[in-house]
C-alpha cells in the first residue's frame, strides 16, 4: 500500500515528461496540501482566529514532537490523540515544515 | 483590512459582461493587482457554502491567477453547524451568517443567481436570468434535496425542515418561541445516508436545553427511521440521561409514511400529533447534479475520482461535499465538504497546468455536537487515499469520539466555527 502512491507518481511525472522542477514542487506541494486539512481548527495557513493554538511560524521540531506526543498519547487531549494517529510520520514532518515558514 | 472596490449590485448586464469576460480575453476586473500574468484558466464553482467557498478560495491562493466565478442562490452564507444553538436560543441568526466579502476582495467573482443548467459538450452553466458562465472547470458543491414525503407539500410552510440553514431555522426557533408550554415538538429523522450524521440529536439535544429552560413540561419527541442513534451514540444517550430525563422520547424505528397536517403525521404502526412538527426528508444530491447528468450511484448521489473531486460520469465537472457517494466511514458534513474543496483545487490548479495532481491526498473530519448550551461532544476521522481500491479510507487506529462531554470542547467547537468559516469565506 505505502509503495504504490510512489509508483503511481513516477508513472505520472514519466507520463508528463515533468522536469526535476516538479517534482521539487510536488514536495512543496504535500506540505502545503497536508497542512491544509489542519485549518479547519487551526486557521487558513495555521493562524487561528480562535481559541484553538496558531501553527503558524512554530518550529518545525516543535509541532513533530507535539504530534508525536499526542500519538503516543503522553500528551493529553481532547481530540489531537485521535487526528495525530491518522498522519504518518513523514506527512506530519511536511505539514511542520510547512506551518514553521508561515508568518504568525 | 483589505481595501476593496465592491461591485456594484448585480445587474443583469453585469452578470453578462461578467459571463463575456470570462469568455473573452484573460484579464478581468477585481483580480488583484499584482497577478499580471495570463489567466491559466476559468473555473465556475456552483454553490457556495463549505464545499464551493472552499474550493473557491483556495484556487485564488493557490493558483494565483485564475478566474474564479462562484455562483450561490443566497446572499450570504447561513451555516449548517452551529445552527441548531439558534433554534436553542442560544445564538442569533447574526451568528450563523457571514457575507461573500472576502471572496469578492480576493478577487473572485460572486454571483447571486439560480443555475438552471449545465451544458457540459459546450461548458457552460445557464443562469435563471440568461446569463452563460463558460468554463474549463466546474465545481459543483450543490448540497442535498429533499426526497417528497407524502402529504408534506400541502403543509409545507407550516412543517419545516431546518435542514438548510436559513429562513427555515428563524421559522422554527419562532415556532418553538409561540409553542404553548406543554406541547409536544416533533423531530423525524430520515434513514441515513443524509446530511450532518449526528445533527438530528445535536437539534433533539438543543430543543429540549430550551424547554427545560423556559417550557418545562413541554416534549421533544424524535422519531427515527434509523434502528439506533447514527452517531455518538453512547454521549449522546448519557446526554438525554444527564439532562434530558422525562423531557425527550426517543423511538427508534419509527419511519415517517405521511404528514397529515401541520401538526400530525402517520408512522408505519400509529399516530402522532405534535404541536410544532419538524419533519427532515430523505436526502439526495442537489437536483442541479442531476440535470447535470452527474447521479450515478444508486440513483442518488454522484461518484467521483478522489484524487481529483472530478466526476467519474462527465469529464471537467469537480462535485464536492454531501452531494458525492462517499469513500467509507466518510460523513455528509460541512468540515468533510470543505477539505474536499481543498483536493479540487489543489488539483484543478494541476490540470489547468498540465502538471501531475498529487496521488496521496489526505482528510479529515471533526464533527462537534452541542449537549447543552456549553458542552460539546466530538467525533473525529482521518481518512488516507488507498491507491489499491481508489477511495479515501479511514486510517486504522486513529480517529474516535470524546471520552465526555465537556465545556472545553464547547469552546473548541465554536473556535472550529470561527476558523472554518473563515477558512472558506476569508
Amino acid at each position: 500500500l505505502s509503495t504504490n502512491p510512489r509508483t503511481l507518481l513516477a508513472a505520472l511525472l514519466l507520463a508528463s515528461a515533468a522536469p526535476l522542477a516538479h517534482a521539487q514542487d510536488a514536495g512543496a506541494m504535500l506540505g502545503r496540501n497536508l497542512a491544509a486539512t489542519c485549518a479547519n481548527c487551526h486557521g487558513t495557513n495555521g493562524v487561528s482566529k480562535g481559541e484553538v493554538a496558531s501553527l503558524a511560524g512554530l518550529p518545525a521540531d516543535r509541532i513533530v514532537a507535539t504530534m508525536a506526543a499526542f500519538k503516543s498519547g503522553t500528551l493529553p487531549a481532547t481530540v489531537m490523540h485521535q487526528i495525530a494517529k491518522g498522519y504518518t510520520d513523514d506527512q506530519i514532518k511536511a505539514m511542520a515544515a510547512y506551518f514553521a515558514a508561515q508568518k504568525k | 483590512m483589505t481595501k476593496t472596490t465592491h461591485p456594484a449590485p448585480l445587474t443583469r448586464r453585469g452578470l453578462l459582461a461578467a459571463g463575456l469576460a470570462g469568455a473573452g480575453l484573460a484579464g478581468c476586473g477585481g483580480m488583484p493587482a499584482q497577478s499580471s500574468s495570463p489567466s491559466i484558466g476559468r473555473v465556475v464553482v456552483v454553490g457556495a457554502g463549505f464545499g464551493g467557498a472552499t474550493a473557491a478560495r483556495y484556487l485564488k491562493m493557490w493558483g494565483g491567477n485564475v478566474d474564479v466565478t462562484v455562483v450561490d442562490r443566497n446572499a450570504a452564507f447561513v451555516s449548517c453547524p452551529i445552527s441548531n444553538l439558534v433554534l436553542g436560543g442560544h445564538k442569533q441568526m447574526a451568528d450563523i451568517t457571514v457575507g461573500y466579502a472576502g471572496l469578492r476582495n480576493l478577487g473572485i467573482k460572486v454571483v447571486q443567481g439560480e443555475v438552471t443548467a449545465v451544458d457540459a459538450a459546450a461548458r457552460q452553466v445557464r443562469l435563471a436570468d440568461g446569463t452563460r458562465l463558460p468554463y474549463d472547470r466546474l465545481v459543483l458543491s450543490p448540497g442535498v434535496d429533499f426526497d417528497a414525503v407524502p402529504g408534506l407539500a400541502a403543509v409545507e410552510n407550516q412543517v419545516l425542515h431546518a435542514w438548510k440553514a436559513g429562513p427555515q431555522t428563524a421559522a422554527l426557533r419562532r415556532q418553538l418561541e409561540t409553542m404553548a408550554d406543554g406541547g409536544v415538538y416533533a423531530l423525524s429523522i430520515p434513514k441515513a445516508p443524509y446530511r450532518c450524521p449526528p445533527g438530528p440529536y445535536e437539534r433533539m439535544c438543543m430543543v429540549a436545553s430550551y424547554f427545560k429552560q423556559h417550557k418545562p413540561r413541554s416534549k421533544v419527541l424524535v422519531l427515527d427511521a434509523n434502528p439506533e442513534i447514527t452517531s455518538k451514540k453512547g454521549l449522546f444517550e448519557k446526554a438525554v440521561n444527564d439532562h434530558y430525563k422525562g423531557i425527550i422520547e426517543y423511538r427508534p424505528n419509527a419511519e415517517l409514511r405521511e404528514v397529515t397536517g401541520a401538526q400530525s403525521a402517520k408512522l408505519e404502526f400509529d399516530d402522532v400529533r405534535a404541536q410544532v412538527l419538524n419533519v427532515v426528508p430523505p436526502q439526495r444530491a442537489g437536483d442541479i447534479a442531476r440535470q447535470a447528468g452527474l447521479v450515478n450511484v444508486n440513483n442518488r448521489w454522484v461518484g467521483v475520482n478522489w484524487l481529483t473531486m472530478e466526476s467519474t460520469a462527465v469529464p471537467g465537472i469537480h462535485v464536492l461535499g454531501d452531494a458525492t457517494f462517499p469513500g467509507p466511514g466518510m460523513p455528509k458534513s460541512g468540515h468533510m465538504a470543505n477539505q474536499h474543496g481543498k483536493v479540487c483545487a489543489a488539483a484543478i490548479i494541476q490540470l489547468l497546468k498540465g502538471q501531475p495532481v498529487s496521488t496521496a491526498p489526505v482528510v479529515m473530519n471533526t464533527c462537534y455536537s452541542f449537549v447543552t448550551a456549553t458542552d460539546v461532544i466530538h467525533v473525529a476521522s482521518v481518512h488516507q487515499y488507498d491507491a489499491t481500491d481508489k477511495t479515501f479510507k479511514p486510517v486504522p487506529g486513529s480517529g474516535g469520539v470524546s471520552a465526555a462531554a465537556s465545556a472545553a470542547e464547547g469552546r473548541y467547537a465554536l473556535s472550529w466555527a470561527t476558523n472554518i468559516w473563515a477558512d472558506m469565506l476569508g
